[in-house]
């Protein structure tokens, strides 16, 4: 742990890039190597199972510090992140000697799955009663989850490239996919040699930037290729020698979800590897976001959802073909063989191209990007036709040019404290619109707003505050915002029988007074034009 | 019963017996006076009382003032009560202020610290019926390591900096805080001052307390005269124009409110040093405790779930809303009441 504690005390430490770039190459050099492949799983969001609940260590934690759970409760408010909050609260370990390794110490995690609950409270209690504050923060944060260390995975990868030597693209490779930290040596996940087959892994994927200006600063209009963008779920689909996977681009295999996508393994030529987009498919295009999310989170899809909602892979490049890694040819020649390739399928598969939108110029396509809803997308995507697939977020070669957001005005009625950085303030607001005399809450939302005007609501909501629920607070209905969605949908879970997607609030409308916000019939009106 | 010693009004504590108040905020005939910052010693009063040791803080931040000192444990009479003032540890001159009615004794905390710094008299607990007592840290996560340790982490910073070339900036409060920092380190290279601090630095200095030599940063100070300087300086200087002007700089920032990393990540500091001049949990509960009071009155800070806590303890516990804390070390609006 202690090689771990000090990583993570130096990333904490700064906020330059290059001082964490070198902390975590210096890890990798020095840490035992079992730490290291734990380190790269938790970066890249692989964690251990829970063997403990977030209840159990409240509890434990409370009563080893001899404090009532609600004073405990009140500090979590106040510090917003459990891990640190427990580590803060438990008295100064007494026998605090050489701790044990990030490795043994995730193994004795793992093994106290299905032991008895004061088997485990007790190994938990001995372990903090051994470990100093940080490492203390660190176990808490091993059993909870959530392990951010301010380090993006490009950024780790980054590091472990120069640490081993490696290839980066070739390290990001193989970091993706379905590997166990448990079960994998550091020495083969950075072995040089990528002969031994690729498996079900998938590409990096590549990430397309905001275009936030027109696209006339994109220049020639002949050198860009145009399609939809598609408000589904980005997946890979990979169709190897013996494997056959959808991955999502959170690196989520999940395949078993989209059951009707079976018949393309018996068809899709072998080495074959597309990007495109999932979604749920009525007679002639997509259906909204909230069909698709029906299925997600299910072990197994009701027969029911895939006849009304079946899924489809709208393909928009072709990264591996004939078992080729065409991924550096430009994007016009990836795109043609992929027209080719689906060309020679047979008809009714669950497979088709994402249609390239033929346009005369940048004022042609503006006016063909205000029809994107109709078409139930987002907007469009711009790729510069001789770029290559490149890995991460690379500006300059793909665009998405969204359409402007939908926004209603509405007042606050509950807001609540942040975490992380902004524990401290109130930052996550419950808001509501009119119906009649009354108001109806509709959406949350918690992002927008600049720290300054986040401390200034803080200071409002603490004078204004008319009863507290644990962390949250009833407020006056008084502050009025612009709140910005990109899509609505029916919701009959939630009261106002709506909901929204993506909600974030684009303004505080200071001139605006609480009379003068929108109804829930306005919101309902906007539904029937997202039915279209 | 009788009427209470003290009472809490609009214009801050009273004694009605002496018709006196304690660190009121709005204008009054007569204020006793806890310490210098300035929630505390407001200006506008017509006559002060403080401790000999607080008045030239107090009289550089008020201009003329009608004020009378007073030594520590000196008993003082004002109508029916008799006032005295005890060592609070919260900063040079700070003190709790006792009020005795017949044998009845009412204590004031102004601001406290209970661990001494080596800088402020020490912490003095005051045998007492009732105790009026801050909480600006009254959550158990606020547990502050012991003094030496966190000198120690900075020294070692300021000089990590200093073989890196690297001016270190330090943002602290100006009074108090700042002259506990420059005191406590190692003095391993040159001390540089912001304005703001030179000046409370040259009161004290000149009262008698040890401090270490320090020079005004700015015309003719700076970086390249002074390499690897330590410059102590308000927090609001951080980020500023004026501390770009120390060429390569790493900024830190003193306070108690560090030892949360969510506020230390909101500020944008990588590092943060956990240095308060408030007591902590651990400081708080054992200051009540030695006072032996029934009655305990919370303010200024997490008064909510500290009265609580202080009640299922079996204290009498109250809570007083005043406006203390507005300016010492908070350089966060707050969540919890
Ligand atoms: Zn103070
Ligand atoms: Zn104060």
């Amino acid at each position: 742990m202690r090689d771990f504690a000090a990583l993570f005390a130096a990333l904490d430490g700064t906020t330059k890039t290059g001082a964490k770039l070198a902390a975590l190459t210096a890890y990798f050099q020095s840490a035992p190597e079992p730490d290291r492949v734990w380190t790269i799983a938790l970066l890249s969001g692989r964690r251990p199972k829970r063997s403990v609940t977030a209840t159990e260590l409240r509890e434990w934690a409370a009563g080893a510090a001899g404090l009532p759970l609600w004073l405990f409760e009140e500090s979590y408010a106040m510090v917003g992140d459990l891990a640190e909050t427990i580590a803060l609260i438990l008295p100064a370990p007494l026998h605090e000697d050489e701790p044990p390794s990030l490795d043994q110490t995730i193994r004795a995690l793992m093994a106290l799955t299905g032991q008895s609950s004061e088997a485990r409270r007790e190994a938990i209690l001995r372990v903090w009663d051994r470990l100093g504050q940080t490492e203390r923060l660190l176990f808490n944060k091993l059993i909870t989850g959530g392990f951010r260390m301010g380090v993006s995975q490009g950024l780790m990868t980054r590091a472990l490239a120069q640490a081993t030597g490696v290839d980066e693209a070739v390290l990001a490779h193989r970091l993706m996919g379905d590997w166990l930290p448990q079960h994998t040596a550091f020495a083969d996940l950075v072995a040089e040699d990528t002969a031994t087959g690729l498996g079900s892994r998938p590409y990096p994927f590549a990430l397309a930037a905001p275009l936030e200006d027109g696209p006339e600063t994109l220049g020639d209009p002949q050198d860009w290729r145009a399609e939809w963008k598609w408000d589904g779920i980005r997946g890979q689909l990979i169709q190897r020698e013996g494997a056959f996977a959808l991955w999502s681009r959170g690196e989520e295999l999940i395949t078993d979800r989209f059951p009707e996508f079976a018949p393309l393994a018996d068809f899709l030529p072998r080495g074959t590897v597309i990007d495109g987009e999932v979604v749920a498919w009525g007679a002639d295009r997509p259906l909204p976001f909230a069909e698709l999310q029906k299925r997600i989170g299910r072990k197994t899809v009701p027969k029911r959802l895939l006849l009304d909602a079946p899924a489809r892979l709208l393909a928009y490049d072709l990264l591996e073909d004939g078992g080729e890694d065409i991924r550096p040819l430009p994007y016009a020649t990836r795109r043609a063989r992929m027209e080719a390739m689906v060309a020679a399928l047979p008809a009714g598969l669950p497979l088709g191209l994402s249609p390239d939108i033929a346009f005369a110029g940048w004022a042609d396509l503006a006016a063909i990007r205000a029809t994107a809803r109709a078409a139930q997308a987002e907007g469009l995507m711009l790729k510069r036709a001789t770029s290559p697939y490149f890995v991460g977020r690379k500006r300059g070669d793909w665009w998405k040019w969204k359409l402007d957001p939908w926004s209603v005005d509405a007042v606050m009625i509950y807001a609540q404290a942040g975490h992380g950085r902004r524990a401290n303030l109130f930052t996550d607001f419950t808001f509501a619109v009119r119906q009649g005399n009354e108001l109806v809450p509709f959406t949350k939302a918690y992002s927008g707003l600049t720290d300054a005007e986040f401390a200034e609501i803080t200071r409002w909501v603490g004078k204004n505050t008319l009863e507290r629920f644990g962390p949250v607070r009833r407020v006056k209905p008084e502050l009025v915002f612009e709140i910005a969605f990109e899509g609505i949908q029916e919701s009959p879970r939630h009261k106002s029988g709506i909901a929204l997607r993506f909600p974030r609030m684009a303004r505080w409308r200071r001139d605006k007074p609480v009379d003068e916000i929108d109804t829930i019939e306005g919101l309902r009106d906007l539904l029937n034009v997202a039915r279209g | 019963m009788a009427d209470p010693v003290l009472t809490f009004t609009d214009r801050g504590i009273y004694c009605p017996a002496g018709d006196f108040f304690i660190d009121p905020w709005r204008p009054v005939d007569r204020a006793l006076i806890t310490h210098g910052h300035s929630d505390h010693a407001r200006w506008g009063h017509r006559r002060y009382l403080a401790t000999h040791q607080a008045l030239p803080v107090i009289r550089h931040r008020l201009g003329q003032i009608d004020a009378q000192g007073i030594g520590y444990g000196e008993a003082f009479r004002i109508g029916g009560v008799t006032v005295s003032f005890h060592p609070a540890g919260h900063v040079p001159g700070s003190a709790q202020i006792a009020v005795e009615r017949d044998g009845e004794v009412w204590v004031v905390s102004g601001d406290y610290k209970v661990e001494p710094d080596g800088l402020a008299e020490p912490f003095a607990p005051v045998r007492c019926h009732a105790f009026i007592s801050e909480c600006t840290f009254g959550l158990p996560v606020f547990r502050w390591r012991p003094q030496a340790q966190v000198m120690a982490d900075i020294s070692r910073w300021w000089a990590a900096n200093a073989a890196a070339g690297k001016t270190s900036i330090l943002g602290a409060y100006s009074f108090g805080k700042a002259q506990r920092l420059m005191a406590g380190v190692d003095p391993i290279g040159p001390i540089l001052t912001h304005g703001a601090v030179e000046e409370t630095t040259a009161i004290l200095r000149a009262q008698g307390y040890a401090l270490p030599d320090t020079i005004r940063a700015g015309q003719g100070v700076d970086a390249k005269t002074h390499p690897g300087a330590l410059v102590i300086a308000p927090p609001s200087a951080l980020g500023s124009a004026w501390a770009r002007k120390f060429g390569p700089v790493d900024e830190a920032f003193a306070s108690g409110w560090m030892a949360v990393r969510g506020i230390r990540r909101r500020r944008s500091l990588g590092t943060g040093f956990t240095v308060s001049d408030h007591a902590d949990w651990d400081g708080l509960n054992a200051a009540i405790r030695a006072t032996g009071c029934e009655r305990v009155f919370v303010t200024h800070g997490y008064t909510a779930p500290f009265r609580r806590w202080l009640a299922e303890q079996g204290y009498d516990a109250g809570i007083v809303a005043t406006e203390f804390g507005d300016d010492a070390e908070e350089p966060l609006p707050e969540v919890a009441e």
